[in-house]
């Protein structure tokens, strides 16, 4: 039996800065997860995966990644999406620390 | 210290205009990642988890101090101010933009830098013992066969596609500090009759599929060296496994037609590439030596050295332990950690490399090295400068009394910044260091090395640990696999897993229990732990790692 669909997010890096990030509903690039579109749907997802592959001049690497509805929005199933959304552990920098700006 | 003739200049300068016009035309969107992808990897530029990557070359280790404060700059312009140092002698920056990556390669170029074939399936930077023209077990400087096999591989024609990547690394001293037992080629200059030559190892590698590198040849003379070295990688070229990447290195080649097959043909080849070389490489050769010539060593007296020594305990206690033996008189190699307890492993801030800079241009010939165990070399120290040098590290952080201990640890950077990583590295590294920095018995311990890889690839060297430390993802959980036994010298052997891997939680103790099993059981303070797990075996340290967990379970 084929496994049952879990939310996804779309998700990758940016062209030119390499950071996170991930498609919003209105078809922008937030830098925030809490923004992110969550799709239930395995069908709508695979068109999302496609038209984001489409914008090959503004990011890298577009993939559907799991997630979990929390109550702020997408949050990771997964601790390699948890250091994306967050930055490394040794220093503060990355996502973590640009979350204000 | 080599410096670029005017060929290389132009060679580099060309280079980085091509890649420029490339980062632009994907900028534009004229080319797509697959098209730009290979050719932004034969610059050494990766895309991380968070961010680029740029890895930069420091050939066989050796950077001078103008280089050393170009990098500082790199960091400072166009990173977070800090970079890391690698296992291969190599340093990353890990925050650049791509459209900052041309500019950084053209700073780079003013000092005779690149970061050319630091990825892709090429040559890769030959790295060599970091105490080159310095140590006093050495037969010869290794580095100008380095410099040798540099401009050799340097976009080889041939040897741009290859089946996977290909490190060649070298020593001139028959105590092994370049681990080339782990190399795709291992080169080691021997002399017989009195004359200069090379044993050869071919095979060795860590990775998914670890291997200790096997003799190809026991001697090639000096003028046979890169016909011999064109004929084996020409071998693997056609011979290796293009079908599977894990099947690509030549260790796999090695294992599956045997070292005696492999002998055979690289021999019939070696015919067709002996032809083809006609004494060019043997004149460079003789001029790179050049550049390699011994600096002029002072005869000096070592009474400032002497009254530190006794009068200074954490004076004492550095010399005792970062300090090795020069060829010179009154010389000393001195080994700077870069892992202050606590700090990432091989991280060094534009501060920090601006001191090194500077005390190597003071104190050191200005000369500095990088080694694959992540720490900074200053090679060649009158001992009289020590106290004065000394003072000047610790007071930038510098000053850590601890090579070879069990915080001077090699970490991958892991998952808190590699895409390829199944789990951190890093932070279990720090935890260690802290750990037994509180608990003061980092001496009493004696050498010891931990090696940690967040992933199978094993850029953390974690098979020729004493003990090394695999990170993997179990299930969406951080798990952490324990070896131990494992050598990277001239008596290499890969760790043995000692079972059931513990979580990022349990990690930490369970290196505390098996120090403490070892620390119990060894016969005196002069066995080291590798001494003591050759002798003892498995048994004990699988009982401090199991058994102890299990009646704390039992007992709970």
């Amino acid at each position: 039996m084929p496994k049952p669909f879990t939310p996804k997010v779309v998700t990758a890096n940016a062209l030119i800065e390499g950071d996170v990030i991930y498609l919003a509903a209105d078809d922008s690039w937030v830098r925030d997860l809490a923004k992110a579109e969550v799709i239930t749907d395995e069908a709508i997802a695979q068109m999302r995966l496609l038209d984001a592959q489409a914008r090959a001049s503004e990011t890298v690497g577009v993939y559907l990644a799991d997630v979990k509805l929390g109550a702020n929005g997408a949050e990771p199933t997964h601790f390699r999406e948890d250091f994306r959304r967050t930055g490394p552990s040794n220093y503060f920098h990355g996502k973590q620390a640009e979350a204000d700006a | 210290m080599y410096r670029y003739t005017e060929f290389d200049t132009a060679f580099i300068q060309e280079r980085n205009r091509q890649f420029r016009a490339q980062v632009e035309r994907r900028i534009a969107g004229n080319l797509t990642e697959d098209e730009f992808k290979p050719l932004r990897l034969m610059n050494g530029l990766y895309l991380q988890l968070h961010a680029y990557m740029l890895r930069v070359a420091i050939p066989y280790g050796t950077l001078s101090s103008a280089q050393m404060r170009q990098l500082a700059l790199l960091a400072e312009k166009w990173d977070k101010g800090y970079g890391h140092f690698t296992t291969r002698q190599n340093i990353q920056y890990n925050w650049p933009k791509l459209s900052d990556v041309p500019d950084m390669l053209d700073a780079l170029a003013e000092v005779n830098l690149h970061a050319i074939q630091t990825s892709g399936n090429t040559i890769r930077n030959v790295t060599a013992d970091h105490f080159a023209g310095a140590a006093a077990d050495e037969i010869a400087d290794p580095r100008p066969v380095a410099e040798l096999l540099r401009q050799w591989s340097t976009d080889h024609p041939e040897f741009q596609f290859l089946p996977r990547k290909f490190k060649i690394a070298v020593t001139g001293a028959p105590n092994d500090r370049a681990v080339i037992k782990a190399h795709d080629i291992g080169i080691e200059i021997v002399e017989k009759d009195g004359k200069q030559g090379y044993r050869v190892l071919v095979g060795g590698g860590l990775g998914r599929t670890p291997m200790i590198g096997k003799v190809l040849s026991d001697f090639v003379p000096q003028e046979d060296l890169l016909p011999f070295v064109e004929a084996t990688v020409s071998v693997w070229n056609l011979l290796g496994r293009r079908d599977n990447k894990y099947k690509a290195r030549i260790k796999i080649t090695v294992h599956e037609h045997g070292i005696e097959e492999i002998q055979r043909l690289v021999a019939d080849r070696f015919a067709e590439t002996k032809a083809a070389f006609n004494g060019a490489d043997l004149e460079l050769y003789e001029e790179i030596k050049l550049s390699f010539q011994p600096p002029a060593f002072r005869n000096a007296p070592e009474d400032d050295f002497t009254a530190a020594y006794e009068a200074d305990p954490v004076f004492r206690s550095w010399a005792d332990t970062n300090l090795a033996a020069h060829k010179a008189p009154g010389y000393a190699i001195v080994q700077v950690s870069l892992k202050a307890h606590g700090q990432t492993p091989g991280d060094a801030s534009a501060e920090q490399m601006r001191v090194l800079a500077d005390l190597a241009e003071r104190f050191c010939h200005d000369e500095l090295r990088i080694s694959h165990e992540q720490n900074v070399i200053l090679p060649h120290v009158h001992k009289s400068d020590l106290p004065q040098l000394h003072k000047i590290l610790a007071a930038h952080g510098l000053g850590t009394a601890n090579i070879g201990k069990i915080s001077d640890i090699i970490a991958c950077p892991g998952m808190d910044y590699c895409a390829l990583a199944t789990a951190r590295s890093i932070p279990i590294a720090t935890q260690i260091a802290t750990r037994f920095d509180e608990l003061k018995t980092e001496h009493e311990i004696g050498d010891l090395k931990i090696k940690i890889s967040g992933c199978i690839n094993a850029c953390g060297h974690h098979h020729v640990g004493h003990i090394g430390i695999l990170g993997l993802d179990r299930g969406g959980v951080e798990t952490y696999q324990i070896t131990l036994g494992g050598d990277g010298t001239e008596t290499a052997a890969l760790g043995e897993r000692t079972g059931p891997g513990f979580s990022y939680e349990e990690i930490v103790p369970a290196i505390e229990r098996l120090v403490d099993a070892y620390v119990e059981n060894r016969e005196s303070a002069d066995e080291t732990f590798l001494q003591a797990y050759r002798r003892l075996g498995m048994a004990p340290f699988k009982e401090a790692l199991y058994e102890t967990e299990k009646k704390n379970a039992e007992a709970a």
